[in-house]
């Protein structure tokens, strides 16, 4: 190949790549340009509660997801007892609800005024204590309830894909089942539990609406005082590098704790073992757990919601609601539209060229699921403030161009979520053989028509998926709508923001119902194909 | 159409794939290059269909310059079929759309006709609606065939058509697929590194070395004088003695006075190294001449022994299988060669 058809593809990458660098940029330029001694109060006053507490929260978090979702990895995929096959599904529905809306049902409903504590009071009398909810305890709860579903679905796939031929070699050796867990499964499955563990440090750094609930500081609840109750962006920025620094610091924890292991892809040939019966009291007491974390993480916040919601909706829902709907559904639109275009360029891009100046664009226009949108919000607002001054310096005036307006938003979405986009359509450009493309080329088709009758035939289910995982992220994403949209862009996700914030728990449980209503579809997506997998298993 | 290399090179950084090459097939035969993996013959196929860029040289079909200084046509222009050695079939697509993909600018009648004309051609008409994964190995392959002949190109280009099949079903595959190319009376190229497959199938055969075109004939030709010693012990079986030349179609060997028509011109007195194929060397119990079995292998009808000459040199013999000797055993030989082939030794 020329030199000049790699450059095309490298190009497209680069462009796609822009949003993610700027960011990048804009963070890191604007913190270290900002005052010293703001720098000095910064590490005098905020820096060392909110470290402390985003390390604390971290751990946490990270600790109790990991003992949840591999115990019950291990439960559905290696044990049997009453409700297995219920709970190997319905445990990953915890994933469609919001942590946010987990956290706001929780201190609803558990605060001292709350329902149930008022009930335990009235049967055992005033003078019982109660561990109160909104503690470090309470959050870390929260955010492991929500999290947990990501070490069970990275745990079971190792399990049930790996495990098995694993686990009959140990029993050929002599171990007992158990034995096998700890001798066999677990170490096996380190390079995907570091993963899970990963996603849930991620999603813990980035969390904004749990703990803004819990009134918990941590970097990005600090980045949204600093900027709307200071007005200080320099501040934000520096709040901001910050956190990218812990991001960072996660990452590299995972890599080592990953080691060098690099286990090959399932051989589909690997048949589930026997699954070890649990009978009598120890299966009971298998599907009780399982029953309580369901309980705890879907079954009673979902009951809760959908008890508030009828009652608030007669007064409630009005002409306003289908505003917020729309603007949801259209902007979530949109930004779905913009993620799969910029995804399917570079997927076309990486797989025309595999250059290294490819792949690192494509590495840097995917970071963004590691990158917390409060963030990505001060990142997009800095970039959009000084090409406006560009603009204005261009074509005189005072107005605003891009800041504040849709497209800073739409940036924002791209910079988070074109990672989730790239990941379906990048494995179906994988799964089209190099021979299909020279076979419909010799047949005498064009790079348009080989587009349109041979790659989006075939990408077919990706698109589909990148699309649905994309359009649910934006109606549930908080800190980037939050703070970078224009004035009465209200989604549904700002709409419980603001509920919350005045304590009006009832009347935030209608746009979280239908938050969790729409995030159904993925999981549901999720759990069909974890189907399929065992099926084909 | 007929096709034409003139002088083709292809380099890979420091490696040269393909060296200087030159043939031309004329229209309507089927011609095969052949050579073991690495002698790039798949690089040949790549760059006629337009895949790969040549680095010199020319392509031409039916004289119009496909790729040559300053030219190059885009594959999707080339109006060269190929059947790939993954069929490459279209998931998405069943059986007859496959066939139906590259016919354009007809309208539908004419294309779900034109393509149930192919797929009766290559006798899978009842499968038109399945979808490739319902096919087996050998009717993915028809199908493929069939789709690359639908347009009716100027040119079908086979990589290693047969060798993802099983060894039972190749060489009935390979006759139908010949008798699919002749029937659409299409010019072809096919490359392999099995000999029985290019014999089956090919009116032509390029043999190939490191890049380089050893020899390129009939397949009776190739096997009975090879232009060189590769293409001797490439194609075929067999081994070489030493002898000396006495005249015209006269080599005296440690076996004996050997005549016949040596196909190599060899002043009297040339040492020479002398080929002989398997079917050669006739076992006699009467014949003087004595040889140690070394080897043996039972292929049915015969036996294909490998013989120690007095002089230490080995040679394959086949036998009768009711000949059956043990090894170590000594048994009467003599040879009935009539076509000599003689490389000068040195």
């Amino acid at each position: 190949m020329t030199s000049s058809q790699r450059l095309g593809p490298a190009l497209a990458a680069i462009a796609v790549a822009l949003p993610m660098i700027a960011v990048i940029i804009a963070v890191v330029q604007g913190a270290s340009g900002a005052d010293p001694e703001l720098w000095s109060h910064l590490r005098e006053h905020v820096l060392g509660r909110v470290a402390l507490n985003t390390v604390i929260l971290v751990l946490g978090v990270v600790a109790i997801a990991m003992a949840l979702g591999t115990s019950l990895a291990w439960l559905t995929a290696a044990c049997d007892f009453p409700g297995r096959s219920f709970f190997s599904w319905a445990l990953l529905l915890p994933m469609a609800m919001p942590a946010y809306v987990l956290a706001f049902v929780a201190v609803a409903a558990l605060d001292y005024a709350g329902a149930v504590p008022m009930a335990l009071r009235g049967w055992f009398g005033d003078g019982l204590w109660l561990p109160p909810i909104r503690s470090t305890a309470g959050v870390i709860g929260v955010l492991a309830l929500a999290g947990y579903p990501y070490v069970y679905l990275m745990a079971r796939g190792a399990f049930l894909t790996h495990g098995a031929r694993a686990l009959e070699a140990a029993q050929s050796l002599g171990l007992g089942p158990w034995q096998g867990l700890f001798r066999v499964a677990v170490p096996l499955a380190r390079p995907w539990l570091a993963g899970g563990a990963a996603l849930v440090a991620m999603e813990t750094l980035a969390d904004f609406g749990a703990v803004s609930i819990f009134n918990y500081d941590t970097f990005t609840t600090a980045i949204y005082q600093a900027w709307f109750a200071l007005f200080s962006i320099e501040t934000a920025l520096g709040l901001a590098l910050l956190l990218l620094l812990f991001v960072a610091a996660a990452l590299a924890i995972e890599r080592a704790a990953r080691g060098r292991a690099r286990y090959s892809a399932a051989d589909s040939g690997a048949r589930t073992a026997l699954r070890v019966g649990l009978s009598g009291a120890r299966g009971w007491a298998a599907t009780g757990y399982a029953s309580l974390v369901f309980a705890l993480g879907f079954a009673l916040p979902a009951l809760a919601l959908a008890r508030w919601a009828w009652k608030v909706a007669p007064i409630d829902l009005d002409a306003r609601y289908v505003d917020y709907a729309l603007r949801t559904v259209g902007l979530a639109g949109m930004a779905a539209f913009a993620c799969l275009t910029l995804a399917l360029v570079l997927g076309y891009a990486t797989r025309q060229s595999a250059g290294r100046i490819t792949q690192a664009a494509a590495r840097v226009a995917t970071l963004g699921y590691a990158v917390p949108g409060a963030v990505l919000a001060v990142g997009v607002v800095t970039v959009l403030g000084a090409t406006d001054q560009g603009f204005r310096a261009l074509a005189g005036g005072e107005g605003l161009w891009l800041q504040g307006t849709v497209f800073a938003l739409l940036l924002g979405y791209v910079a988070r979520f074109l990672a989730v986009a790239h990941g379906p359509v990048q494995g179906g450009f994988a799964r089209i053989r190099p021979s299909l493309e020279e076979a419909a080329r010799g047949l005498g088709l064009g790079a348009r028509e080989l587009l349109a009758r041979l790659h989006l035939p075939l990408l077919g289910a990706g698109i589909g998926t990148a699309v649905l995982l994309v359009f649910v992220d934006v109606m549930k994403e908080m800190p980037i709508t939050l703070m970078t949209r224009p004035f009465g862009w209200d989604t549904l996700a700002v709409r419980v923001f603001e509920m919350t914030a005045e304590g009006d728990w009832e009347r935030a449980a209608l746009p979280s119902l239908a938050i969790v209503i729409a995030g159904l579809l993925p999981v549901a997506l999720l759990t069909r194909r974890m189907e399929r997998a065992a099926r084909a298993a | 159409m007929r096709l034409e290399l003139r002088d083709l090179t292809k380099t890979y950084g420091a490696t040269v794939a393909v060296e200087r090459l030159s043939f031309v097939l004329d229209a309507g035969r089927i011609g095969c290059l052949l050579g073991p993996s690495g002698s790039g013959k798949t690089t040949v196929l790549r760059a006629i269909a337009g895949f790969e860029r040549s680095d010199a040289g020319e392509i031409l079909a039916g004289g119009e310059r496909l790729s040559g200084p300053g030219i190059w046509v885009p594959p999707e222009r080339r109006r060269i079929g190929m059947v790939f050695q993954d069929y490459a079939l279209f998931p998405h697509l069943d059986a007859l759309a496959n066939v139906a993909f590259g016919l354009r600018d007809v309208d539908r009648a004419a294309r779900r006709r034109r393509a149930t004309e192919l797929l009766e051609l290559v006798g899978l008409a009842d499968h038109a609606g399945k979808l490739p994964h319902e096919l087996s190995g050998g009717q993915q392959q028809r199908v493929a065939l069939a789709r690359a002949l639908a347009p009716r190109p100027r040119l079908v280009l086979l990589d290693e058509p047969f060798s993802n099949l099983d060894a039972e079903v190749r060489m009935e595959l390979a006759q139908q697929v010949r008798a699919a190319l002749r029937a659409e009376g299409a010019t072809a190229l096919l490359v392999t590194h099995d000999q029985r497959e290019a014999f089956a199938i090919a009116d032509e055969i390029g043999v190939l070395r490191a890049g380089r075109l050893e020899q390129w004939d009939a397949p009776w030709t190739l096997y009975h004088s090879p232009a060189t010693r590769f293409v001797a012990d490439f194609v075929g079986e067999g081994s070489f003695i030493q002898g000396t030349v006495l005249g015209p179609g006269r080599v005296a060997t440690e076996l004996g006075i050997i005549e016949g028509q040596l196909t190599l011109d060899q002043p009297a007195g040339t040492l020479v190294d002398l080929l002989l194929r398997p079917d050669d060397v006739i076992h006699d119990d009467a014949s003087a001449l004595q040889a140690e079995v070394v080897e043996r292998v039972f292929r049915g009808a015969q036996f294909q022994y490998k013989l120690r000459l007095p002089s230490g040199t080995t040679a394959l013999s086949f036998v009768p299988s009711h000949h059956d000797h043990a090894i170590g055993e000594r048994i009467g030989i003599r040879l009935d060669a009539q076509h000599l082939v003689g490389f000068p030794r040195g």
